[in-house]
């Protein structure tokens, strides 16, 4: 046993000494690279203005602001986007999990025919395609369809009403010279994002769901209508809780790749934290700086969202046990 | 329990782990000398940008930024075809020629200070004056830049573009809105479906879109404003100046020769002639190649393959091009353009 | 029971079965009614076959122009590869979609397998880069289109196996360190989107790289695939190796087999049998994700029809349908894999602990 202990710990040490020389090499490489070539590096850019504009961002951004400023522009941009594509995947794809076990074989049929498609088609083709659907086959903005009062649909986008604005409570949407001014705008790109995103992903949802929910014993809901309840309060009462500890994990994750998968933005053009990281790597040349922000914001993410998932599971875990 | 049998190779492994690393790197020597070796010029390309550098369906390279990787091949190993074209993309360019990937970058790229001075790179010569323009459709009835209030202007990304635009219509007080795309299809793409009421990019490449991507050429104009410099040249690597020297001194000898009207076709014609210029730069009198570490007729086989300047310029983006580009700011300096190169001496 | 009978009892069964499933079935009937005739409209009667851009231009968006196929699948399928020799890229294809599929449906014995790989892989390069042979070299910057998706993604999953594995090994070892390494490993390449490990490859790997040390990028992102599939991949294995139970170890151990050799004969067949599934949707999500290359300039499937297209004003407004044909090559690739997978499942017993 002894000898074992200390071989394991010979192993270790040789371990740690081959990662240590590799390191080391790689940073002398790396290094001495870049100060022959005269490559500078360093994060001091983030101070610097940007110098570039943002087509639409949550928050305020001009191309005076510095960079660090266009970069959280950025990552609000994909929260902008991510989180209302979270919450439209996973009630669109509880209700095709349902609809898959449905007792009606045409509902069940358009439900697994729906999981199969998307499912089975790269996300990126489907952006692109939800793209050019947004874009060509809509009106141009100076010939905007007008969908209610001051709600004007285009290629533009959607304009709607939105409180604030110049003058009054509402800033209202008009026909403007190139299209329509004011209002929020909800660009092309963003919608094409976030309905590419959210279907692509309420596929994944709906399979979690359907294998939550068939992961509960069948003589568990028998046993419920055997006690006279009704088939929505064996749902509610026995069916859900019992699901939803096999559901939430994997449902995290699902939410997470969404938010990675917001990433592909950039091959669309909407400026969320990738798109507009590549940009000031395209400024300023630092390739390394800028790869290293994206991955550790989207490593942070990842983190809460472990986390968050976590709390989740303890919080339902709690009313799994109330009820 | 034990480790039988594979415990012993551990050590074996990590020992052989290490060795690699301590593999010596490979060490550039002078950019020359391992151009000669290799018996290529590896010269770095835009993936697609006619006129300037794009391939064919057969994969054969053309333009005016191939031409200049053609000419250097003919200055320094004596035949033209000698050249790998890596096809790069905007983000790719950079880290490729610091990397040394490629000899040389060709790629019509701007020449600004930050990429100067920061990069790792030197700027070589100019090779094409241009500046940055609009493109609008016809039906908008617009005149000028400054018309485009609250536009909604499509541009690729990775380019000076976006900061010449923000900068301008900062300068103006107009506020704009730019729809930025990865990839130049991409972009494309959106301005000719209505995404856009404008495209932005250098002038050269507007008159290329208009003619050749646009569905009608005469549904839509380039607006009058050019609302930037773009001077376009070769870049190379900091920290070997032999090298700097022989592409920029290339550049110069294409434009000293049409300047003195040496062209392909008389070539030979004026190595015989008797204006002593002449006979300097075509190596028939003195020894110019010796001080660049080439031989006697560098220039003389530069010319040979490509043309001199105007030659080249005509095939690849002027009149006898579909691009159609008048020579403008790229005239010779004694014809009222920029063109001026230092004399061959 | 008569017939009739027979079908309304189907029917009630499956689409009337109560008030809520008839009101359903009601209106999807409806639905489809609607919607279906200008879809096969659209699709089939008032379409566009033949590669004539001024008929398509004349049904102005009221039917398909599958026309844009038919002019340039050539340009979709092997993107920039010169015309001439195209016959080698779809000879390659064969090759490999042949291979594939013999392996899926066993056609070959263990032996055979390996015989057909070693030979398949190394044939489908040379016939792609030539140089050799009496093929004219072509550079992989104008490799393109399916045979570089199918390409991107076999070797992907091919090399990313061992590594998972290796990595899988690791997070069960007794070493910390080893132990630590591959979490660290896992978690970080699972915590960042693909996009910024193709970055990553494509921008920065020259840099690290010695100078006079260049790889081409084609394999830089091909390596930036295979370190993102195998963090993914060996999760999955892990959870095999998990789900075996303690017992065997045991048993192994009991019968003086060693560490090593239980691992080899007794836990690994059991774990990679149990995650057979897991690993196929592995393999989808790799093939799927091959069409990122696009945004780092490889021209696939999906960059090669971007290409095509955009750089043809006359073709360019039929985008859709373009995206609808590469769409169902996806697709086909994408549902032959998850039916085999189910298929091994329900019908070898795969995907449960062997009893």
């Amino acid at each position: 046993m002894q000898g074992r202990r200390r071989r394991e710990l010979g192993i270790q040490a040789l371990l740690a000494a081959a990662l240590l020389a590799a390191l080391w090499w790689l940073l002398d490489v790396t290094a001495g690279n870049m100060a022959e070539r005269g490559i500078r590096s360093g994060f001091d850019f983030l101070r610097d203005p940007a110098g570039f504009a943002i087509g639409e961002s949550l928050l305020p951004f001009d191309s005076a602001d510095s960079t660090w400023w266009a970069l959280a522009a950025g990552l609000a941009n994909t929260l902008r986007v991510a989180l209302p594509a979270i919450l439209a995947s996973t009630l669109l794809g509880t209700l095709i999990g349902l609809g898959r076990l449905s007792p009606n074989l045409l509902l069940r049929g358009l439900c697994a025919g729906y999981v199969e498609t998307l499912r089975n088609i790269p996300l990126l083709l489907q952006l692109l395609a939800w793209y050019f659907v947004v874009t060509d086959l809509l009106p141009p903005a100076s010939a905007a369809l007008q969908l209610g009062p001051h709600v004007f649909l285009s290629k533009s986008g959607l304009a709607l009403p939105w409180p604030g604005g110049d003058g009054g409570l509402l800033d209202l949407p008009l026909r403007g010279e190139f299209g329509i001014v004011g209002g929020a705008a909800l660009t092309p790109e963003f919608l094409a994002l976030l309905l590419g995103l959210s279907l692509y992903t309420a596929a994944y949802v709906a399979e979690t769901v359907r294998g939550g929910i068939q992961s509960v014993p069948r003589g568990q809901s028998d046993a419920a209508l055997a006690l006279g309840m009704t088939r929505l309060q064996m749902f509610r009462l026995v069916l859900l809780p019992q699901a939803l500890r096999s559901i939430i994990p994997p449902l995290t994750n699902q939410h997470l790749s969404l938010t990675k998968n917001a990433s592909l933005a950039v091959a669309i053009g909407y400026p969320d934290l990738v798109s507009v990281a590549n940009t000031t790597l395209n400024q300023t040349g630092r390739a390394a700086e800028c790869i290293a922000l994206i991955m550790a914001v989207y490593l942070m993410l990842s983190l809460l969202t472990a986390w968050l998932s976590a709390w989740l599971e303890r919080r339902t875990g709690r009313w799994v046990e109330r009820s | 329990m034990n480790l039988p049998n594979v415990a012993p190779n551990w050590p074996a492994a990590i020992a052989l782990l290490v060795l690699s690393l301590q593999f010596p790197a490979a060490h550039a020597g002078k950019t020359l000398d391992q151009i000669r070796q290799r018996g290529q010029l590896v010269c770095g390309v835009s993936t697609g940008v006619i006129g300037f550098s794009a391939a064919d369906s057969q994969g054969r390279w053309n333009g005016l930024d191939v031409d200049v990787c053609r000419a250097i091949a003919a200055a320094v190993l004596n035949d033209a075809n000698k050249v790998k074209y890596v096809p790069l993309n905007a983000q790719q360019r950079f880290t490729a020629l610091q990397s040394g990937e490629v000899d040389l970058l060709s790629r019509n790229t701007t020449w600004t200070l930050t990429r100067d001075a920061s990069l790792g790179l030197h700027f070589t010569a100019v090779t094409y004056y241009d500046g940055q323009g609009f493109l609008v459709p016809k039906k908008l009835k617009l005149g000028s830049a400054r018309q485009l209030k609250n536009a909604e202007i499509c541009v690729q990304s990775g380019t000076t573009t976006e900061k010449n635009l923000s900068d301008y219509f900062k300068a103006q007080g107009i506020k704009i809105k730019p729809v930025v795309f990865e990839k130049f299809e991409a972009s494309i793409k959106a301005f000719f479906s209505g995404r856009c009421q404008a495209y932005t990019t250098d002038a050269s490449a507007l008159a290329f879109i208009r003619s050749k991507e646009a569905p009608k050429p005469d549904d839509y104009v380039v607006l009058p404003e050019l609302i930037s410099k773009e001077p376009l040249g070769p870049v190379v690597r900091r920290g070997d100046d032999e090298w700097f020297a022989i592409v920029k001194w290339v550049i110069f000898a294409l434009i000293e020769a049409e300047e003195y009207g040496v062209t392909q076709a008389n070539l030979e014609q004026m190595k015989a002639g008797s204006d002593p210029a002449i006979q300097r730069l075509l190596g028939s009198a003195e020894d110019s190649g010796k001080l660049l570490g080439l031989e006697r007729e560098w220039a003389a086989r530069a010319v040979k393959a490509v043309g001199n300047y105007g030659e080249l310029f005509q095939r690849n983006v002027g009149s006898a091009s579909p691009l159609k580009l008048p020579r403008g700011l790229n005239a010779l300096w004694n014809k009222g353009g920029l063109m001026y190169a230092p004399p061959i001496r | 029971m008569s017939r009739i009978a027979a079908s309304r009892d189907w029917l009630r069964r499956n689409l009337f079965s109560d008030v809520f499933s008839g009101l359903t079935s009601l209106v999807l009937v409806a639905g489809a009614l609607y919607w279906l005739p200008g879809v096969i409209e659209w699709m089939l009667l008032q379409a566009v076959f033949a590669a004539d851009a001024s008929a398509c231009q004349a049904v102005n968006h009221g039917g398909a122009c599958w026309g844009v196929v038919a002019e340039k699948y050539r340009f979709i399928l092997f993107g920039r590869y010169p015309h001439a020799e195209q016959w080698r890229p779809l000879l390659a294809t064969g090759i490999l979609l042949l291979t594939i599929v013999a392996s899926g449906l066993r056609l070959l014995g263990r032996g055979g397998l390996l015989v057909a790989w070693t030979l398949a892989l190394p044939l489908c390069f040379i016939l792609m880069r030539g140089g050799c042979c009496g093929l004219s070299p072509v550079a992989s910057d104008q490799w393109g289109g399916l045979p570089l998706t199918l390409l991107l993604a076999t070797m992907g999953m091919l090399l990313a196996f061992p590594l998972a594995l290796l990595v899988a090994l690791g997070r069960l070892s007794d070493l910390p360190l080893l132990r630590g390494l591959c979490v660290l490993y896992v978690e970080l390449v699972r915590g960042v989107p693909l996009i910024s490990v193709l970055f990553l490859a494509s921008f920065l790997f020259p840099i690290i790289l010695p100078q006079g040390f260049s790889i081409d990028v084609l394999l830089r992102v091909q390596a930036g695939i295979v370190l993102f599939a195998a963090a993914y991949l060996s999760e999955t294995i892990r959870g095999g190796l998990q789900a075996v139970p303690r017992g065997q170890h045991d048993a192994a151990a009991a019968l003086g087999l060693g560490r090593w050799q239980s691992l080899r004969w007794i836990i690994l067949p059991q774990a990679l049998r149990a995650v057979i599934p897991s690993i196929m949707n592995s393999a989808v999500s790799v093939f799927k994700d091959t069409s990122l290359v696009t945004v780092v300039s490889l021209f696939d499937l999906t960059g090669a029809l971007s290409l095509a297209l955009a750089g043809d004003a006359e073709w360019r407004p039929y985008y859709l349908e373009g995206y609808l044909f590469i769409g169902l090559i996806y697709w086909i690739g994408c549902y032959a894999m998850s039916r085999f997978s189910q298929s091994l499942e329900r019908g070898t017993g795969l995907g449960q602990p062997s009893a």
